[in-house]
């Protein structure tokens, strides 16, 4: 039986990163603010990754203004599928996934039909920033459907899984896989109810899985252990968000990257102030891995394999080493 | 590390000294550290505002004399730049008068008087003569007839000049009635009908100006009572009410039918009054007002009783925003929107917590409800949120209007809410409701209730009252800790809770 209350002793034990530190230790002192935009704004993020070749979702068309709203079926007409995004939002708020068309109607990815005037209402209250940040002006971002890859079948409701790895300093220090549930509406946000399934660093391969901060065994809609998930391209993967750091040159990322069927690893964003949950779907925490990349000497002219070389063989978890056995 | 340690030491630097300059001024002025249980003094100021036509100026202010009940004049101090200042005694009344050979364009005068309540209501007038004011009346003949029936109803039903008058009270008081309309058409005032009424039954009356005393109130003005004489003593009547007596907070300021404010050689004149309660012994007021040393100088107490009542409740703001930081950064509440609970804290000073707290989740709570129609219309952002403002208005006036009518006066204080504030706030938790559901919305908003009861709490403390308000520089200790939270790197409580499975592992 999980007790109501942990300890402080303990949660130093763990290392466990609290919000406090965070923002004072690591978002305050590496991330400069002038660099903010970069990532706030998937536009800019998105631009700036195809100028570094990072991999990302096609962009279509960008929507700026009120009045290109009103005559937007011509845009969209030769889009089978698309995904509509606010460039501004946060937390997977406003996004759009259209799977495909049905007549004159839009198909979502829950399967519910739209049609043009929904969209239009969709587009219009980006632009008026209701998604985003303090109610700022947005522009909305029209994209490439991810074709999903195969390998997570069975373990997503709906949703998109994708990876959301932390790097510190270009070092990737922690990754988890996030997968839809019924429970949080085909979206992979862990405070709605997605599972995150924490991955070991070398491998790819399941270390813990939680839901709603409590640890889990099976995947709630679909029954399948989630033991048994293992990344496979994990090290191309590390590389990717490793690359997200030269990028932008922001110390203390979340990079979330989807797989794709095709193309393989996409950057999907890059978040600026990531969350702590990771930890506990880790059950790791990840001061000492910090405090160890904080503590090197690090060289801006490393490499990016030679980071992720380095991370893999550092935080190793040797335990996990043989496949799982069950 | 070297950096931290600076920091602290001017934090340190900082909280040291504000206590070292409030001790500074306990010394030197003799303001205690406690807020005393002696007698409350009223520190009371009367505004009187005109229009000099250019020529001579004479103001004249009826003033409270020491046969007022209740209350003591305990000094009195004028303030007005270039006038001759006196006070006169005319016919037993005391009158302030003020004297200027020419003044043109606006003009302030200021009056203020420090008052001590006595406790005693019987200090007061049974060696007075019964002789009232004689007052014309000048009545047509069908209200004349309507005077005199209304007098008998009320006749019938009464012994004594008090019960009489009681009974006039309540048929004035009767909507509906012809004879009351009748009598109404020439005279509005409920006192001056009330009073024209006994002079015909043949009660001696007089016409009283009473000032109610509420703490840290702003442009009040004087509220009409009449004074009816039973025969052996003079006796005080609301005549809105019908209640008997002088109640505990009410000054009487002027007595008798001459009037209150004369201005000649102006226009447009008016006067209200501010007021503000201190806890103070009397007789460290006066050494604090009387001493030239460079801490009175710099207090609050120097600046005009409106500016004080204002800068009361602004030194009360660190305390609050201190709560939320401690609340945020400690304890790891969410509150939507990071600084409304102190805009709500404040709010409740004003209205009472028990009254604010349920008006304020009547009017979030109606305006969900009307925002979850607004959210169909699909408007732009700014025009929704402007029609919120205009529809929490709605409400506001609503709640004051019916609450008034059921008999709350309370109802009124509503607007004492930021009301752009509550706008956003209810358009925050209305998205909050959509994308996150409504649990969300009762963990946030219960959130920053939860910080604006706590911050409501301490800010009406009386001895953090005392304290932010008599020694201002005490607030750089709250500044000082202020900054130390922001420094705070350690785990909040909430995640205490939140990462309460960590525990199960290893």
């Amino acid at each position: 039986m999980t007790k109501a209350w942990v300890s402080v002793r303990r949660l130093k034990e763990f290392g466990m990163l609290g919000m406090n530190c965070r923002n004072v230790d690591f978002i305050n002192r590496y991330n400069q603010r002038k660099l903010f935009p970069l990532v706030d704004n998937k536009l800019k993020t998105k631009l700036l990754a195809q100028e570094y070749d990072v991999p990302t979702p096609a962009l279509k068309f960008v929507v700026r203004e009120q009045h290109e709203i009103s005559h937007i079926e011509r845009e969209l007409a030769d889009l089978e599928s698309f995904a509509l995004k606010p460039a501004k939002g946060s937390g997977g708020k406003g996004i759009l996934v259209i799977t495909g068309r049905q007549g004159d109607k839009f198909v979502r990815s829950s399967g519910a039909l739209m049609d043009i005037a929904d969209i239009r209402r969709h587009m219009s209250n980006i632009l008026a920033g209701l998604y985003s940040l303090g109610g700022t002006a947005d522009v909305a971002i029209i994209e490439d459907l991810i074709a999903f890859d195969d390998c997570f079948a069975g373990y997503s409701h709906e949703g998109v899984p994708d990876i959301r790895i932390i790097v510190f300093r270009g070092y990737p220090v922690m990754a988890m896989l996030r997968l839809a549930t019924a429970a949080s509406d085909g979206k992979a946000n862990l405070h709605q109810g997605a599972v995150g399934v924490g991955l070991a660093l070398d491998t790819g391969r399941c270390l813990n899985a939680a839901q709603f901060g409590r640890p889990i065994k099976l995947h709630p809609d679909t029954g399948r252990p989630l033991s048994d998930i293992h990344i496979a391209g994990w090290r191309d993967i590390l590389l990717l968000s490793s690359q997200c750091y030269d990028m932008t040159g922001l110390g203390y990322i979340g990079t979330d990257i989807v797989l794709d069927k095709f193309a393989g690893p996409q950057l999907l964003e890059l978040n600026a102030r990531p969350g702590l949950a990771i930890q506990i779907t880790n059950g790791r925490g990840l001061l000492p891995r910090l405090r160890h990349i904080e503590n090197m000497t690090v060289n801006r002219r490393f490499r990016t394999e030679h980071r992720v070389d380095y991370v893999m063989r550092q935080f190793a978890e040797p335990d996990l080493a043989a496949p799982a056995t069950e | 590390m070297n950096q931290k340690r600076t920091f602290f030491s001017i934090l340190i630097l900082m909280a040291l000294s504000g206590i070292v300059i409030a001790v500074l001024r306990h010394f030197a002025t003799g303001i205690p550290f406690l807020p005393g249980q002696e007698q409350s003094v009223w520190l009371v100021e009367a505004r009187v505002d005109f229009e000099a036509d250019g020529g001579p100026v004479t103001a004249n202010l009826s003033l409270p004399d020491a046969r007022m009940p209740g209350f003591e004049v305990y000094e009195e101090q004028a303030a007005s730049p270039g006038y001759g200042f006196a006070i006169l005694t005319e016919n037993g009344n005391r009158r302030a008068e003020w004297t200027k050979r020419a003044a043109e364009g606006g003009q302030s005068l200021y009056y203020k008087a420090q008052l001590v309540e006595t406790g005693s209501d019987t200090a007061d007038t049974a060696d007075d003569p019964g002789i009232g004011e004689v007052r014309p009346d000048y009545w047509e003949e069908a209200q004349e007839l309507a005077a005199g029936e209304v007098l008998d109803l009320a006749r019938e039903k009464s012994s004594s000049p008090q019960s009489l008058t009681r009974e006039l009270v309540k048929l004035l008081n009767s909507p509906g009635s012809q004879n009351t309309a009748l009598l109404r058409s020439n005279t509005s005032d409920q006192a001056d009908l009330l009073m024209l009424l006994l002079d015909r039954a043949g009660i001696a009356t007089r016409s009283v100006m009473g000032l109610y005393l509420e703490d840290a109130r702003r442009r009040q003005t004087l509220t009409p009572m009449v004074e009816i004489y039973t025969g052996e003593k003079w006796l005080l009547v609301n005549p809105v009410t019908g209640e008997f007596g002088v109640p505990p907070n009410l000054l009487l300021w002027h007595r008798g039918g001459v009037s209150v404010l004369d201005v000649t050689g102006g226009k447009n004149s008016r006067v209200h009054f501010s007021m503000i309660r201190q806890t103070v012994p009397a007789l460290q007021l006066a050494q604090v007002k009387n001493s030239e040393s460079v801490f009175t100088r710099l207090g609050v107490q120097h600046l005009p009783i409106e500016e004080q009542s204002m800068f009361k409740l602004l030194l009360l703001l660190p305390l609050g925003a201190a709560v939320v930081v401690f609340m945020r950064v400690i304890i790891g509440l969410k509150t939507s929107g990071t600084f409304m609970p102190v805009l709500i804290a404040l709010a409740f000073l004003q209205t009472s917590l028990v009254a604010g707290l349920i008006s304020f989740v009547l009017v979030v709570a109606a305006g969900l409800a009307l925002r979850s129609y607004l959210s169909r219309l699909n408007l732009l952002l700014v025009s929704r949120i402007a029609t919120l403002i205009v529809l929490v208005i709605f409400m506001i006036s609503a709640f004051s209007i019916i609450g008034y009518q059921l008999g709350y006066s309370t109802g009124m204080t509503i607007t004492f809410f930021p009301m752009i504030i509550i706008a956003w706030t209810i358009e925050r938790m209305s998205i909050l409701w959509e994308e996150d559901g409504p649990s969300e919305v009762l963990r946030q908003g219960g959130g920053s209730l939860l910080v604006a009861v706590f911050a409501y709490l301490l800010m009406q403390t009386p001895i953090f009252v005392h304290l932010t308000f008599n020694f201002p520089e005490l607030n750089l200790v709250l500044l000082a800790s202020i900054l130390a939270m922001g420094q705070y790197t350690g785990y909040k409580l909430s995640e205490l809770r939140r990462f309460r499975s960590m525990d199960d592992l290893g």
